[in-house]
């Protein structure tokens, strides 16, 4: 193999210029893959994060998956009973017996968990109203499993637990009805429950829709507005590993029979919309690296020209024409390795680069540096696409080199 | 003597809309220790038939008997495993690699077979450059030699790995008139003193005198 290497080596040392041409084809391809996948992951991670924290990893609402199975096919169980035209019993809605389930839920390792009722009310202020969803929560949990606490602009979360008429809306909501802190509002419930209540925070999450048409208040409040006492009709979980969301929100439907749902399935349509873009980002990126690769097939096609009295030399001796082929594929190696190597430094110094640009994101007031993943794994897909792209410039020119049939060279060099 | 290299009836025909036979029902048998030239006018098939005698080349019929083992079966890797063990070629223009200087060329073949081990192939590369009168020339490039010294390191990396039988074709070819005795020499000591075989190609009439056996074809045939 040293032997391989050595004649390689000597065939790429002579071509000096065409080498170091090759050479940089493959560093430039190598440092933008990085600098485009580094900034395109970057900022899918840092999306998902946001959407990690912003929302409830897992989601358990008074619904179920499949609707109830009827007492008729109950009663014939694989029998051809067709019922149609079902209306359902109508049924008080929330979740049954919510403290015990909440109970079930906590209890599960690296998980919290805050019961919510949610239900719609009417904000009726200066002769203007608007429709919102209230929250009735439990500060202290809840705090445990969202970030709102961390959006809050004016107040504080606790408020609501010191002042049950308190309430906490979004800024933008504020501003629509000209509320400020301390106003005091009327909240009509749909069973014609009005209660006035007091702006004790405001909160901005920068989601334009939310901060319009949120409110929180304490969840024993939001019971009695909507005559509900005693129900939940969501319970919100937060897991230590956002990942394991999937299998633990199916475990939990498991444990409650209630819909669970992780943020991953709630997202679905956005997480295969970043899939499509790292497809499309690979494909592109990838492309530099093909262009690079037919350098590198340049350079080997050329050497194979220049060297056929050497690959005819060498065949007399008795190098077989699988020796031949490893002396070119380990050139296109060379390059390929060499390129990976001093394309990691200038990508390196790309992603730097990407990290240090500062922008002012719209919705935030500070401005914020591009995200920029700094992860292994690129840079082990970098040198996998530009050594596979090596190989494969390599490996034509090399299987015709190692087929040069040496007495026909020797017949047209005598 | 012993015959180390038997062809019987060899033929080899290029295929093609006009199919050309360069060797036709060419049988010899070739002693070890002897040398042997192939003379014959340009276009005869001399070449031919060293090519089809060194395994460089198989031929469309016939039989070729190389220590009594037949070669006519072999792939090509068996092909370059046996040229690589037991034959050493000299051609006109010496095809050393022109990035390795004389001891690496010498070295090349010793390298592939791996036979010996590093040590060892170093001092046999560099006695065998001494042998050939090349001291003191081991770690000059090809471009930096004469054509003679070119020449003797071709032979020395021929001798490599001490293979039986030498094959040249026109080894004198692009020489002048001293280098070419010296290489004639050369070879003729390598019969004389180690028992080699050398067949070697050559129209040069003064070269082909200090032959054991001259052997002319004419047309691809034995004259």
């Amino acid at each position: 193999m040293l032997l391989h290497f050595d004649i390689a080596w000597s065939h790429l040392r002579t071509r000096r210029r065409q080498t170091v041409a090759s050479l940089l084809g493959v560093v430039l391809g190598v440092a933008f893959f990085l600098a485009v996948s580094s900034l395109m992951r970057g900022s899918e991670l840092d999306f998902i994060a946001r959407l990690v924290d912003s929302t409830p990893h897992i989601t358990v609402s008074d619904e179920f998956r499949e609707p109830t199975v009827q007492p008729a096919v109950l009663r014939h169980p694989g029998g051809a009973v067709s019922v149609l035209h079902v209306k359902p019993l109508t049924e008080r809605r929330g979740i049954r017996q919510y403290k015990r389930r909440l109970g079930q839920i906590d209890a599960i390792p690296g998980l919290r968990a805050a019961p919510v009722l949610a239900g719609q009310v009417i904000f009726s202020f200066a002769g203007r109203d608007e429709a919102i969803t209230l929250s009735g929560i439990e500060p202290a949990r809840m705090k445990n499993v969202t970030t709102i606490e961390e959006d809050i602009v004016a107040g504080s979360l606790d408020a609501i637990d010191a002042d049950p008429n308190g309430i906490i809306i979004g800024r933008a909501l504020a501003r629509k009805l000209s509320l400020s802190m301390g106003d005091t509002v009327s909240v009509v419930s749909p069973v014609g429950n009005v209660r006035v209540m007091r702006i004790v925070g405001l909160f901005h999450t920068g989601r334009a829709v939310y901060d319009e048409t949120q409110g929180f208040a304490q969840l024993a409040r939001v019971q009695a507005l909507l005559n509900r006492p005693n129900v939940a009709n969501t319970i919100i979980a937060r897991l230590e590993d956002p990942y394991a969301a999937r299998a633990t929100a199916a475990h939990i439907e498991r444990l409650t029979g209630y819909k669970s749902v992780s943020w991953q399935e709630a997202s679905e349509d956005i997480l295969s919309t970043l899939l499509v873009r790292n497809v499309i980002m690979y494909t592109v990126v990838s492309a530099i690296l093909l262009v690079a690769s037919f350098g590198i097939y340049n350079v080997i096609s050329s050497v194979i020209m220049e060297k056929t009295r050497d690959i005819a030399i060498l065949k007399s001796m008795g190098f077989r024409a699988g020796d031949i082929e490893l002396v070119f594929l380990i050139e296109g190696l060379v390059v390929g390795a060499a390129g990976s190597v001093l394309g990691f430094l200038a990508g390196s110094g790309l992603m730097w680069v990407t990290g240090q640009v500062r922008l002012t994101v719209p919705g935030e007031s500070d401005p914020v540096n591009l995200p920029v993943y700094w992860g292994w794994s690129q840079f082990v897909l970098a040198m996998l696409f530009a050594m596979l792209s090596a190989l494969a410039a390599t490996y034509l020119p090399a299987r015709r080199g190692a087929r040069l049939a040496p007495v026909a060279i020797l017949r047209g060099a005598a | 003597m012993s015959a180390l290299l038997v062809a019987r009836n060899l033929i080899r025909t290029l295929p093609g809309e006009v199919p050309v036979t360069l060797v036709r029902d060419v049988s010899l048998s070739i002693d070890r220790g002897e040398f042997v030239v192939i003379k014959g006018p340009s276009g005869s098939g001399k070449s031919s038939l060293l090519y089809l005698l060194g395994l460089l080349d198989q031929p469309t019929s016939g039989t070729l008997l190389l220590e009594g083992e037949d070669t006519t079966g072999y792939d090509e890797d068996r092909l370059a495993a046996t040229r690589l063990a037991k034959l050493g070629f000299v051609f006109q223009f010496h095809f050393l690699l022109a990035e390795f200087s004389a001891f690496d060329n010498v070295r090349l073949p010793m390298r592939r077979l791996g036979r010996l081990p590093h040590e060892a192939q170093r001092q046999r590369a560099l006695q065998l450059l001494r042998d050939l009168g090349l001291g003191g020339h081991e770690h000059k490039r090809p471009s930096q030699l004469s054509g003679g010294q070119r020449q003797r390191v071709a032979i020395a990396r021929a001798l490599a790995n001490d293979p039986p039988i030498i094959l040249t074709d026109e080894p004198t070819g692009a020489l002048d008139s001293k280098s070419s005795i010296n290489v004639k020499d050369i070879l003729k000591e390598l019969v004389r003193s180690h028992d080699r075989t050398v067949i070697a190609v050559t129209h040069d009439d003064h070269f082909a005198t200090g032959a054991d056996r001259q052997i002319e074809i004419i047309d691809g045939q034995l004259a």
